[in-house]
């Protein structure tokens, strides 16, 4: 089971702050996938992938990278600090 | 070293001055502050959100990096969340070294990074509605500068 988090516009479009995931996926381009599949609002959010960054376990990672072990997983567009 | 990140306004004079009280040995202190703009009176709100646990993470990551590169006697961060108004402080960089051209490379240095890596997210609400503010590329390429020059006193000018 994995938590997933979503912030700014992801956490909007999707409705939820986060949601408690029970997945196979193995990296986090797989576990996108998965999310598309939940629902239209999630394929919506999902569908441009240029504007979606990832953290795991609270270090920012690419897509490609491998969920073994990860207990926290959030989406969010790239950050806007300062 | 220190990262604060609050929903409380601060007083920039008085963490100045006490920063500048706790850094034995600095000949250089430099602030940066940030503020919502009013847009020509467009502006109404800013809404900050950011990613508690993450955010004070990268905060203290990059802080400990400057203090790497620039061997600093001391850094504050302190950046707020929530709904501010235009003219309100957003957030702050202290940075303090034995010489000037270190204290401004390391806060323009702290800057950089935070506006791309610190989990921040802005909401404008104005005369034309609600949007989220974009990424812009060219703070990206802010951070391309440093790449290459860790031992570097900063970016050529």
């Amino acid at each position: 089971m994995i938590e997933v988090l979503y912030f700014a516009w992801l956490r909007e479009r999707i409705g939820e702050r986060s949601e408690q995931i029970e997945t196979q996926a193995t990296t986090v381009a797989d576990l996108v996938e998965e999310l598309r599949g939940r629902s239209e609002a999630h394929a919506l959010a999902f569908s441009d992938m240029a504007s979606v960054r990832v953290a795991l376990d609270q270090e920012l990672t690419g897509m490609d990278a491998p969920l073994s072990g990860v207990r926290e997983v959030a989406f969010f567009p790239p950050m806007t600090g300062g | 070293m220190s990262v604060r990140v609050q929903s409380e306004p601060f007083d920039m004079g008085a963490e100045v001055a006490a920063f500048s009280d706790t850094t034995a040995g600095a000949g250089a202190v430099v602030t940066f502050s940030g503020l919502v703009r009013d847009e020509g009176g467009m502006m109404q709100t800013m809404e900050i959100e950011h990613y508690p646990g993450m955010t004070e993470k990268a905060l203290t990551a990059i802080e400990s990096e400057a203090n790497a590169r620039w061997g600093l006697t001391g850094t504050l961060i302190i950046h707020r969340y929530g709904t501010l108004s235009p003219g309100e402080q957003i957030m702050m960089v202290a940075t303090a070294a034995r010489h000037r051209a270190d204290a401004f490379a390391a806060a323009a240095f702290l800057m950089d990074y935070l506006k791309s890596r610190a989990p921040f997210w802005k909401k404008e609400t104005g005369a034309k509605g609600t949007t989220w503010v974009d990424a812009k590329d060219e703070d990206e390429a802010a951070l391309d500068r440093w790449s290459d020059q860790r031992e570097g006193r900063g970016p050529e000018s």
